[in-house]
């Protein structure tokens, strides 16, 4: 214990030593999921976050970026954990955090706790983050589920002919949001939901849920990500599973069509939606993807940017470009620097991006389909380019409002 | 103000009469070492700023008094409960539905001085009741029965919505402001976590030399002998589990005000693992063991992956040098980071003839 003391004193006689050095530096926490179910995703949302640092440089004015890792599970408790660290280890100033929907809210409300710190959402898309009492210094340039799952739903009931379908889906607030966006767009159409499955996330024995699959539906539509949906395609495929598939946005993504062995392969002709597609023409998003792979050994990245990536390099490139337009200047509790964060319009590789007045992106979406290029390896191929997406979808925000938060249940299936 | 409270414990001057039994009682008053660290506790917020503080210090108190909760039935009472974290968590979700909190649907809200009781009964009751079902078995049994309690109640609050707030749990839990002071402030909330475990410690040494306890310890080392003097040997281990819980429910209450939030992932399977991992790091022969393991737990949890990706070496690899840490300790000392004190002190008293009984560190 005597040795235990003499250690703590030695510890806090360094802590007080460390903060005397000048600040020509500005610190900026970042949080990733590098634990449990989303590892992939942390993963290759730290590629983004690299490849905008690539492209952009760390230098504002005659200050310089630093940035603070720390790592989280998708865990609301680890987020806020990450977070804290960050501000009062760390001491930074700015935090690009987090990944995961229910880390978003979580972090959010934190948020509220710190109004002198600048958040920047990193990529996490739960409704309730900016629609549900947001937080004034909290930005989020990524869409939220809802958003992302626009034009999906006419497409598969215009397009596939589509008429009843089942959704299996991981049991937290991003999903929900991902269903949410779906159901209404599809039953607005005219198609039923007549099931849905909610399993928790990281569950590993989909045994059961397959099971329960409705046999006289025309599609299942997945809503899983990371390690659960490997696991779920694994064991589809040895149940002999043959239904059309739909995919949400962290579905059919890179983190799950680069995945190794061939259960993947069930994915090919399914239709999702998304704040990107693989093989879009636009030469912006092109760029990006070049930047990306030329950035890592391809044994070290996916061949295409995931939406991670995407999410993340547009979050780093909204911090770079609204501090050089204030050249650095968080005086005055940021609010010069938060002033341009509202105003800046994003010229961002998956589309223009611009913020509403929930600070929460109005962007592009797009509906794509899953094919193979030739070579074994899976892209999602773009089949329509929806842009200005709102967060209230098109409804009017009374009406919107009335349809409630999105939960298990909500929305019902009906035209709204 | 609460400086007070953190000292008061310690100081109460023992009247001159009763000074012998008194110190027999109390063996770390005679102590210097003990002193020390309660001197060092007590003006930590003079040392330390925000982050060691509470991340830190604030943490490794919460978790030790958690953790002390299971040194208490492992220790005294021979069984090794894996739902101590599960009662915390159970208190701490109590606390965010009767309390104050942002998710206004489920939160009843209670004022913080009703709605803590309340918790703190309700986790107890829990508790209690989860005793009453572990006490009927024995050895591993045990630890099968209070990990599925753990798992269950982990599953559950995972998709419980109508309560819990399922993954997303609950968030913005209000805490006390009372005298003016915002007691989640952290110099203040310091020291009601050191108030918090400094009573639980002496209420556990205290009861551990009380009549009870010391029926409990018989209990553990030789349960039929106990019945045959007539000691009812399950009303013992049910009313050990009460006492537990009350002290990890306590540990619960100030882990919400800690985070003002709470969600599954605080009752995890792993998270009740890691309880038991602090309490044998630490050593469960000892009230002061479960703060010891606490403290290396987290340092370790804290800085593993900044000392990793100082050496230059992948940070992602960060849980396996908190598990070889682990691993290190307990193949060094069987006993946990008490042994080896322990052993260190014996091996210096040979070299000195001044001898201390029972002192504990």
């Amino acid at each position: 214990m005597l040795k235990g003391s003499v250690g703590l004193i030695a510890l806090g006689s360094l802590l007080l030593s460390g903060t005397a050095f000048a600040q020509e530096k500005i610190k900026v926490g970042v949080t990733a999921t590098l634990e449990g179910t989303y590892t992939v995703l942390g993963e290759d949302g730290m590629r983004g976050h690299q490849t905008a640092l690539n492209v952009l440089g760390k230098k504002i004015g005659d200050k310089e970026l630093e940035f603070v890792v720390a790592s989280t599970d998708a865990t609301p408790d680890s987020a806020v954990r990450a977070v804290r660290k960050l501000i009062e280890q760390d001491k930074v100033q700015i935090l690009l955090s987090p990944l995961s929907g229910d880390e978003g809210i979580a972090v959010k409300n934190f948020a509220k706790t710190h109004p002198e710190l600048t958040f920047i959402n990193a990529a996490s898309g739960a409704q309730e983050t900016t629609y549900v009492d947001p937080a004034p210094n909290f930005f989020r340039y990524n869409m939220d589920g809802a958003q992302w799952q626009v034009g999906l739903g006419k497409y598969a009931y215009e397009t596939k002919k589509y008429r009843k379908i089942a959704t299996v889906g991981e049991d937290y607030s991003f999903i929900y949001t991902q269903v949410f966006g779906l159901v209404l767009e599809f039953c607005g159409a005219g198609g039923q939901v007549t099931n849905r499955q909610w399993v928790p996330l990281g569950t590993k024995d989909f045994a059961s849920v397959i099971a329960a699959l409705p046999d006289d539906v025309d599609a299942i539509y997945l809503g899983l990500g990371g390690a659960d949906a490997v696991n779920f395609l694994n064991q589809y495929q040895q149940a002999g599973g043959k239904a059309h598939l739909m995919g949400g946005s962290i579905m059919i993504d890179q983190t799950i069509l680069s995945s190794k062995g061939n259960a993947k392969n069930a994915l090919i002709g399914t239709i999702a939606a998304s704040g990107q597609a693989d093989t879009w023409e636009d030469p912006g998003w092109q760029k990006f993807v070049k930047a990306y792979q030329d950035a890592f050994p391809p044994a070290k990245r996916f061949p295409s940017p995931s939406l991670l990536a995407t999410n993340y390099y547009d979050s780093t490139m909204a911090l770079i470009l609204a501090l050089r337009q204030v050249n650095g200047d968080l005086s005055n509790n940021q609010a010069k620097f938060r002033e341009a964060l509202a105003k800046i319009e994003l010229d961002a590789p998956n589309g223009k991006i611009k913020l509403d007045s929930n600070r929460q992106a109005i962007g592009t979406n797009f509906v794509t389909e899953v094919v193979d290029d030739g070579k074994g390896a899976l892209f999602s191929k773009v089949v329509k380019v929806i842009p200005n997406v709102n967060q209230t979808l098109g409804y009017d925000p009374a009406v919107f409002s009335k349809i409630g938060l999105p939960s298990r249940t909500v929305p019902e299936c009906k035209k709204y | 103000m609460s400086l007070m409270q953190g000292t008061q414990l310690r100081s109460t001057p023992p009247t001159s009469a009763a000074r012998r039994a008194f110190i027999r009682a109390w063996p770390e008053f005679e102590n210097p070492v003990a002193w020390f660290v309660a001197l060092i506790l007590v003006i930590m917020p003079l040392i330390a700023n925000g982050f060691f503080l509470i991340e830190i210090f604030g943490t490794t108190l919460i978790l030790g008094t958690i953790a002390l909760s299971l040194m208490f039935l492992a220790g005294y009472g021979g069984m090794v409960s894996l739902m101590q974290l599960t009662i915390a968590g159970f208190s701490a979700y109590m606390v965010a539905v009767f309390g104050v909190s942002a998710n206004t649907n489920i939160s009843l809200g209670w004022p913080w001085w009703l709605a803590t009781p309340m918790a703190l009964a309700l986790a107890t009751a829990f508790g209690t009741l989860g005793g009453a079902l572990a006490v009927r078995t024995e050895g591993i049994y045990t630890i099968m029965i209070t990990l599925a309690i753990g798992a269950a109640f982990y599953y559950f609050t995972n998709q419980n919505w109508a309560i819990f707030g399922g993954h997303t749990g609950i968030n913005t839990v209000a805490t006390p402001h009372i005298w003016g002071i915002d007691w989640r402030n952290d110099v203040a909330f310091y020291y009601v976590a050191l108030g918090v475990a400094a009573i639980c410690y002496f209420a556990v040494q205290y009861v551990s030399r009380a009549p009870f306890g010391l029926a409990l310890q018989g209990v553990r080392d030789n349960p039929r002998r106990m019945a045959a003097l007539g000691f009812n040997v399950n009303a013992h281990r049910v009313a050990a589990y009460a006492f537990a819980s009350f002290i990890a429910a306590l540990g619960g209450v100030l882990q919400v005000w800690n985070y003002r939030q709470i969600s599954p992932g605080s009752v995890s399977v792993n998270a009740c693992i890691d309880i038991l991992i602090i309490a044998v790091v630490g050593g469960i022969t000892r009230p002061v063991g479960p703060y010891i393991g606490a403290f290396v737990f987290v340092i370790l949890r804290t800085f593993a992956l900044d000392l990793l990706v100082k050496f230059g070496l992948d940070g992602n690899r960060f849980r396996l040098l908190i598990g070889l840490g682990f691993l290190a300790i307990v193949f060094w000392s069987s006993d946990g980071m008490i042994g080896l004190w322990e052993r260190w002190r014996r091996r210096n008293t040979t070299a000195s003839p001044r001898t201390r009984r029972g002192g504990h560190g």
